[in-house]
Formats: structure tokens, sequence, C-alpha cells
């Protein structure tokens, strides 16, 4: 337990008053670890999903839709819309709201269907 | 109600729909009823599959070779967006002795007017790059094609000019003298008209039972599998001839396994299961497990894809495996066109270019004897 | 395969299948609980996960209290939690599929035994070859089930709504309760419903900037329901703490008002917030622009009842135009053995779930523990019950009683009107998964023919994708015209790999595993 850290809280109070979600629920995460997103280092905590580390970097979109070439990422946040379908170590279509980060996880963003590879 | 039609069609599926395209272009003013929307049965539960490599030689790969054509002219002919492919079929045989079935049984087609390629196993992944190592070999049939049959049967239906109501369920057919049709009654009244077609499909059996006449139509359950949306991974119509000997009756038939194939819209179709249950839409785990596992020993790179549905259809099946179509003898002015199985919207086309011809006299394009409706009457008919 | 049996199966373990899962293992039943998060909560008491470290979870929760107590009983009781396990379909064991429900009209064709198909990861499998997981597929035996799936959020789309920064309002919740994590500094919210006042009250807690919260109905329409307002002061006393936080936080409620169109390039920068006349039609000239990051928006929830409906359980239409399955006052659904309790049978939150939940776990204790002819229910005196308790099931009783009446009222206040489609553009996409537009959907209705949303389907292919239809299905049959609520018929609960399914033959597949609560 020494390890754990509290909630940095990356983001600057709005006043006084507010609090980062961290510092309401008195999170002590463990250590923080790097995962990388289209190749760039991100850090993300243990116990996030993909979606949470990702909306903590401010990272919004991580999906190009298949027809128009839109950008998605998560709507519902409960697993039912399949709207933040992500590309993570190379398997395509993961829900990032469903699917937990791990150190050094290859987050990319996923485009189409994801399975360009597969085309004959 | 405007003026009286010539003809009324009950089913606005792909059947009704083609019946009613080839009567109106004959020059004949068309009503299509249907209880239901459009496409709302069988044709909407359908794959689209236009095929004749399944077919044995015989009536019903008549009906086939001539409905291919129809439907290559139809595909030129409709606006955009039936999603016709001429993609062609490929049956492949997983060892010698299924080949050894798979040939002879190809080279009757042959015979028949069927266009048949043998493809050596070591040509197989030219066809189909992601197929499962180790199979015998295979047929290439390119007359096999594809279409979404939903859009077929709406664009069709639009084309033919027909009147469309839908909603509309049949509960009488009007007599006069001498038990001719006179035309058909719904909730909402009646309409009038010579010539009545029964193109309802899998409730053809019921409309007949309205004439009183027999038509023993039967449901025949098929389950269909529809993948997470793919880049194109499978070019043709592919399935499996399995060969099964059987010693006692010293015959051999082909057994084949679900076809699979892609859609211009993404999802691998695998399908369709076929079990005799009546009108039942219960989930049947063991039908999704053989097909899956037919689909995934075809492509093994299927098996870490996501089937996102599944749907159940209903085949329409007359106890002989062929459809009904033509004019009814015990019934003057009522046809049908129904009880087509598993190829309904294969062999459409050809059954509504058969029905427009009886319907102003015509000469059939091909001998319609073994479709009469009445050969199940005990007796052998009227 | 290895199939685990046990004399219940709860799937679902939000609050109702919390409670029915703990008063069955108290009852002595043997009981597994099925549900597709790590955690136990289902969405209302959704978790940090732990290595979070989340010292005072209580925060941003209503009612932890009943939760810390759902808990305890259930540990207490003879309750196998199997976490991520993804229930696909719920059969009838060993009729190969063929036991309609038609074919039991007497309903004794045996108490017999369901299977309960699963796949088993924390996104119930994944494709590809790095992922073996989605091949792990577990069947669980159960003589009796209870349904506890809960709900997911209504959406009605309008333009704007699938840029980066719109999410769903429960959505932004469970993001903030299970990852603490937050979608913008400056967050709209808006829809409809009382979910909307607690999501802005949580994430103003949580250092959110809320400029709007935006409800397109009245909440004068609770007036019309006097009786269930007074009966219920709980949930009053609830309103009333939202409220508060609210007026705590400086949070404006605008009623009769929606959010219009949302705008940005990459993101949300800006939402039009118009007035609504009666019927929910935007009113000319009335919008105003509201600079935000992100958007919360939600139109109710919509009970998950695919798994119920596929083993042809009866449904009923709500209030507020959605189907929730019709139960016996014994919480049975119309196919015998199975029951359901919460959300599924009506939205009616987490203080019903708890109560249903434990009503079935009642009646499935007397039903299992003392074979007879079922009576049939009473809607006064339920036979079925456990008479030994019956000061505890008459509580129950009139709590469900209660609380149900409440639920209505709500529903019909929140109802969306029949205009809300005049805010939609004809390039609005209203299928986000197969990017069909509105104009696209209003062309099969005016020009094909479609009548229906089924048709509208098959012609357009909206609902067709991932989700199917989760997601624009309210929309799509509110276009379509038919004025039925969208059907619920997806006889694959969730997507199943075909590894999975192939290996679903007896001998294969692997044990289910075990998780932590």
């Amino acid at each position: 337990m020494s390890r754990r850290q509290r909630w940095s809280g990356r983001e600057a109070r709005v006043d006084g008053a507010a609090r980062t979600p961290g510092e309401l629920a008195g999170a002590r995460p463990g250590p923080a670890f790097e995962i990388t997103v289209d190749g760039r280092a991100l850090p993300a905590l243990p116990g996030q999903t993909v979606a949470a580390a990702l909306w903590a970097a401010g990272i919004l979109a991580w999906r190009t839709t298949r027809a128009g070439g839109k950008p998605r990422g998560v709507f519902c946040g409960i697993g039912q819309c399949f709207d933040c379908l992500v590309t993570v170590n190379g398997v395509a279509n993961r829900r990032a709201c469903l699917v937990g980060v791990r150190p050094g996880d290859a987050i990319g963003t996923q485009e189409g269907e994801g399975r360009g590879e597969l085309a004959v | 109600m405007t003026s009286t039609p010539d003809v009324i069609v009950v089913g606005a599926g792909i059947v009704g729909a083609a019946c009613a395209h080839y009567a109106a272009r004959a020059g004949l003013k068309v009503t299509v009823l249907d209880r239901g929307p459009v496409a709302g049965g069988t044709t909407g539960s359908g794959e689209g599959n236009l095929l004749v490599s399944d077919k044995a030689p015989g009536p019903e790969l008549e009906l086939a070779l001539q409905s291919a054509e129809l439907w290559r002219e139809l595909a030129e002919q409709l606006p955009r967006g039936v999603e016709y492919e001429p993609k062609g079929g490929l049956v492949v045989a997983s060892d010698e002795a299924a080949l050894t079935a798979l040939r002879t049984f190809a080279a009757a087609q042959e015979k028949a007017g069927v266009t048949v390629r043998e493809v050596p196993a070591d040509r197989l992944p030219h066809l189909e790059p992601h197929l499962a190592p180790g199979l015998a070999g295979g047929v290439h049939y390119p007359q096999d094609a594809q279409v979404m049959p939903a859009l077929a049967a709406a664009r069709l239906l639009r084309a033919s000019g027909a009147e469309l109501r839908p909603g509309q369920e049949v509960t009488g057919l009007l007599t006069g003298p001498g038990g001719a049709v006179r035309g058909v009654r719904t909730a909402s009244g009646v309409l009038h008209a010579p010539y009545v077609v029964n193109a309802a499909g899998t409730w053809g059996g019921e409309l007949a039972r309205l004439a009183g006449v027999l038509l023993p139509v039967l449901p025949r359950r098929g389950f269909v599998l529809v993948t997470e949306p793919l880049p194109r991974v499978v070019r043709h119509k592919v399935y499996a001839a399995d060969y099964v000997a059987d010693v006692a009756s010293d015959s051999a038939a082909l057994q084949t396994s679900p076809v699979v194939e892609g859609t211009p819209a993404g999802p691998v179709l695998i399908g369709a299961s076929r079990e005799r249950v009546g009108f039942d839409r219960t989930l049947s785990v063991p039908a999704l497990r053989r097909l899956a596992a037919g689909a995934t020993a075809l492509f093994p790179v299927l098996a870490g894809v996501r089937v996102i549905r599944t749907y159940a259809g209903f085949r329409p099946y007359l106890p002989d495996h062929l459809p009904a179509i033509g004019a009814d003898p015990r019934v003057p002015g009522l046809l049908h066109a129904c009880g087509h199985e598993g190829a309904g919207i294969g062999l459409a086309p050809v059954t509504g270019r058969i029905i427009a011809e009886c319907l102003v006299g015509g000469q059939p394009p091909l001998d319609i004897s073994p479709f009469d409706p009445a050969r199940f009457e005990a007796g052998g008919g009227a | 395969m290895v199939t685990e049996s046990y004399d219940l199966v709860v799937v679902g373990a939000g609050p109702a299948g919390l409670a029915g899962a703990g008063a069955a293992g108290q009852l002595g039943l043997r009981v597994a609980l099925l549900d597709m998060a790590e955690r136990i909560g289902g969405q209302f008491y959704r978790q940090p996960a732990a290595a979070l470290g989340a010292t005072r979870p209580q925060a941003l929760h209503h009612d932890w209290d009943a939760f810390v107590a759902l808990r305890g009983r259930l540990a207490a009781g003879r309750v196998e939690h199997l976490g991520r396990h993804h229930v696909w379909a719920v059969e009838r064991d060993g009729d190969g599929g063929r036991g309609g429900p038609g074919e039991r009209p007497g309903g004794r064709r045996g108490d017999g035994e369901w299977v309960v198909h699963a796949v088993v990861g924390e996104d119930g499998g994944e494709g590809g070859e790095g992922g073996g997981e989605g091949r792990r597929a577990v069947r669980v035996r159960a003589r009796a089930v209870l349904l506890a799936t809960g709900a997911y959020e209504r959406q009605l789309p309008f333009p704007g709504w699938t840029l980066p920064g719109v999410v769903g309002a429960g959505g932004a919740q469970a993001m903030l309760k299970g990852g603490l994590v937050r979608p913008g500094k400056r967050v709209v919210v808006a829809g409809s419903g009382p979910l909307l006042l607690a999501v802005a009250s949580s994430l103003a807690s949580a250092g959110v900037e809320v400029p709007a919260v935006i409800e397109a109905s009245g909440y004068l329409g609770y007036a019309r329901h006097p009786r269930a307002l007074a009966a219920n002061p709980r949930k009053l006393a609830e309103g009333l703490t939202h409220g508060a936080a609210l007026l705590r936080h400086r949070i404006p409620l605008r009623t009769r008002s929606a959010v219009t169109e949302a705008y940005g390039s990459e993101r949300v920068e800006a939402v039009t917030v118009s007035r609504l006349d009666a019927r929910w039609r935007p009113v000319p000239g009335s919008g105003r622009r509201i600079a935000c990051d992100a958007l919360a928006v939600g139109h109710g929830l919509v009970p998950g009842i695919e798994l119920a409906t596929t083993l042809g359980c009866a449904t009923r239409s709500t209030a507020d135009n959605t189907l929730a399955l019709r139960l016996s006052s014994t919480q049975e659904t119309s196919v015998r053995g199975i029951w359901a309790a919460g959300e599924v049978g009506g939205v009616a939150g987490a203080q019903l779930a708890c109560a249903e939940g434990e009503l079935a776990a009642l009646a499935i204790a007397a039903r299992l523990t003392k074979p007879g002819p079922y009576a049939g229910p009473d809607p006064r005196r339920p036979s079925g019950l456990d008479p030994g308790r019956p000061a505890r099931v008459g509580q129950l009783l009139s709590r469900r009683a209660r609380l149900r009446a409440f639920a209505e009222a709500m529903a019909a206040a929140h109802a969306p009107g029949p205009g809300w489609t005049d805010w939609l553009s004809d390039d609005t996409e209203v299928c986000r998964c197969e990017e069909v537009t509105a104009g696209r959907i209003r062309a099969a209705v005016t020009d094909e023919g479609a009548r229906d949303a089924r048709t509208v389907k098959l012609f357009t292919r909206a609902g067709m994708g991932w989700c199917q239809g989760r997601m624009c299905g309210a929309a799509v049959s509110c276009l379509a015209g038919d004025g039925q609520p969208p059907a619920q018929r997806r006889p694959l609960a969730v997507p199943v790999t075909l590894g999975a399914l192939a290996a679903e033959g007896p001998g294969c597949g692997q044990e289910p595993s075990r998780s932590q609560t």
C-alpha cells in the first residue's frame, strides 16, 4: 500500500470548491504506467479502462467510421452502443469502455471495420 | 378503390413482386395485397442466393438456369441498389471421395446446361485466399449470383407500376358461376378481378384452403448468422459438398454445408440450417453451432469474428420439393406461385414470367407440368 | 464442455439481481450470479475498479448504505458470483430449442432445467489472432432463472449528436463512477427524465461546470398523479436532494427545452437549446447557443429484455413507449421458470428493483422447495410466496405497488412528444453504426412504402449494425410512423465469436471462471 499514491488530479481546479472525480472518491491508485496511443506515450492508472485512460488524457475519439470516416469514441459508456471500438495490441473491435489498460498496451485509432489486413 | 384490376397478386414478397412485374409488362393492370409489409415474410429473411450450383439436373435446374438469365436482365433494368452481384459460387470438397462425387454431380449439371469449371486444390487459394488448407479441390459455378432480397422486392414492385396494398389480409376468395374466381375479400372490403395469383409463400397453403383446394405448403425453418462488418474476406458463395454414401439403398447423395458469403454492406452471411419444426422461432443453439462449425471449418479466419445477429426464416416447401407454378385446374382464375423452398429469390423471375404467360394465354418458357398445383390432390390431380 | 448446475441463475448484478441472489442464497438455494462487469453493482451501484483505490466510493453514489447491505447479504448466502460473463442466450435444456412457449399451454411441461449461455472476458471475447478469450464459451445450468438485466439509455438523435464529446447522460455517469473521469470541463446535461438531475449533480460535485440542465418535459406532468407522489416521500426526497445540489452549484434547470443541435469541428464546442411546444416541436426562433466542451444527453431508459423475448416471454408497452416484460404478481414471466425483477419489468429505479428481486427470490424458493401445482396469480394474496414470512412479503408487496405507481407517473411525465422528429435534418445520422441518415429513412417511408421499423431496417440497414438498434431503435420507430415501441428481438443478446459458437457442443469449452466481487 505504501506505493499507492494520492490522486494527482491532472486538471486544474476551476475554483476552490470544485474537485476532481479522484479527489471526490478519495482515490489512492497504484503507480501510473505507460501506454501508447498511435505511438504516442501516455500515462495510465491501474484499474482504468482504455476509455477512461484516454478521457483522462483529454482524448475523446479513437475510431473513424466505415462510410464517412467520422471520428467516434465513448457514447453509451456501458458496453451497449459499440461506438468506442478500438484496436488494442493489434486486436480490432474491442470496446474501450469495457477493456482495462495494462502496462505497455498499444492503443491504435481504428479505421473502419479495423480488419483491413483480412481484405482479399 | 379505383378501377378493377386484371389480376390480384396475394403476397408482396419477391415472387409476388416478380409476378406483378411480368404481368404488368404483359399489359395487365395489377394490384398486390399483403397482410404485412413488402418483404415481410420469407423474402425479408432470405440471404438472396441465386444458385444453380446446388441443383441436380431436372425441372428445378431448368427453372434456375432461365431465372439466372432473367436476374441478369433485371439487374440492368432496375434502378440501382438491389446489390446484385454476379459473384459466382465455389463448391469445395474436403477429400477425394467427396471430390469424385462432386465431379460426377458437376458433369451431369454441365450436360444440363450449367457452366462448371473444376478448380484443382492448388488453385483454390487464388479464388478464395482464406479457405482452409488441405481441401481436395472444388468446382466454380460462374452463374451463381446474389441479390439483396428485400430491396429487390421493393424495387421490382415499384418498377412494375402495380398498385400495392400492404397490411391487407385476404380472408376469403370470391367465386362466381362454375366456381371461377372473381376476386378476394379482405378486412376492409372486397376487390374484384378475374384472376388471383397465390404468391403467399409459406402461407400459400392457407390461401389455397380459402379456395377450397389442397396445396400442402409447409414451413422449413432456417437460421442465418450475420457477422460484424468486415472488408471483403469471401469473394464467392462458398460451401462444402460432402459425399454421403447410403450403402443400404445403394444410392449416393451430396450433403452440403452452410453457404458462406460476403455482402456489399460488410457482414459475412452464413446460412442456412434446415429444420422441419413448424412456425417456431425459438432460438436453436444446436442449429447455430452447426452453422458456425461449418463456416469456421471452411474459413478458419472467421473463428475470431463475432456474430452480431441471427434470425430465423421459414422456407415454404411442398412434399416433392418442387414449387407450385401455374393455373389451378380445380379453380378457374386461380394461379399459384409458391412453395419454392430455399430457392424463391433465385426462381422468382422465371416464376413471374410463367405466371404472366399463363395470364395472357401465351406459351410458358418451359414445360411446367412438374409444377402442376393440383399434383397433390388424392388420385393424382383433377 | 463442463457445465455447472445451480438451483438459480441470476443474470445481472445490479440492485434487482443482488437483492434476488442474496435473498435466494439466504433461503438455502445454490445461486450463480452472472454479470458482464468484473465487480457487482450494475449501473446504479457501479464501483470504481478496485485498483483505483477509492476510499470514498459513497461520494459518487446515492444510497450507498443500501448497496453495502446488499453486498453483505450476498456474502452470507450460497451465491457464486461469476463476473465478466456476457450472457448471450437462455435456452430450455434438452429440447434443442424446440420448446417454444406455445407447446406448453398448461405450463406444466415439467419444471425442467435451463441452460444459460455466456462468453467470458472483459469484452465478451476479442477477435483476431491475439485473443483466445472470445472462444471461452460457458454454459451454466439452473432450475430457475431470474433476469435482472436492467436497462440502457434511450437516445433521440439531433444534428451533431455523433460529434466526439456528445455522450449519453448515463454514459457520463458510468465513466465517472467506474473510471473517475469526465468528458469535459464544461458539460451541458440534456434530454428528459430524473436521471439528468442525478448526472448533473454528480458531475458538478466532481468538479465539472454544468452551465444548464435541459429537460424536454415540464415537471408539472407529475402533478397529474398526486397520490403517487404523496405515497412516495423517499422518492420526493431523492429529487429534492438532486434539486438542492443543482441550487448549490448554481445550475439552472430549463424545462420544455431541448438541445436541437451540437456544433464543433473535432469535438463539440457549443449546443443550441430550443424551447419546445407541448408536442416537443422546437419553437422557431427560440434557439440559444451555449458554449461547452461536452454534452451528456439521454431520454430515459429502455428495459434490456432481449434474453426474455427470445424465450417468448410476453411484453407490455409502458407509459413512455418502451417494451417491458409482463410479469405475474410473483415476478414470474409468462414462461414458467423464468422470473424477472427491476427495470426489465418497467423502469422504476433501484428501490423497486431491490423489492422485486427479493420477492422473486421468495417465490422461486417456494417453487423449488415445495413442488406442487401452481395455484395461479392472485394480486391480493399471491400464492407461491414463502408462507413462513408473511410480514416481509406484505411489506414488499406494498412497497412494490407504491413505487410502481410512482414510476408510471414518472414515465408518463417524461414520455417523448411526437414532434421531436422535427429537429432532425435530413442529413442527421440516425443509425450511428451503419451511418443511415434521417433523409434516407424518410425516403424509405415515403418512396418505398416502408410503414414499420422492420421494413425500414431491411431497406436502409438502420439498426443492423454492431448495437443492433439499441441506440436508434426509438428514432427509427418514430420515423417509420407505426407508433409501436421498438421491438426488442435480438436472439443473440450480445455478439459471440464464431469460434465460441462452434465450440458450443458437448465435450468442448471450458469451465466458468470465478472472480472477485
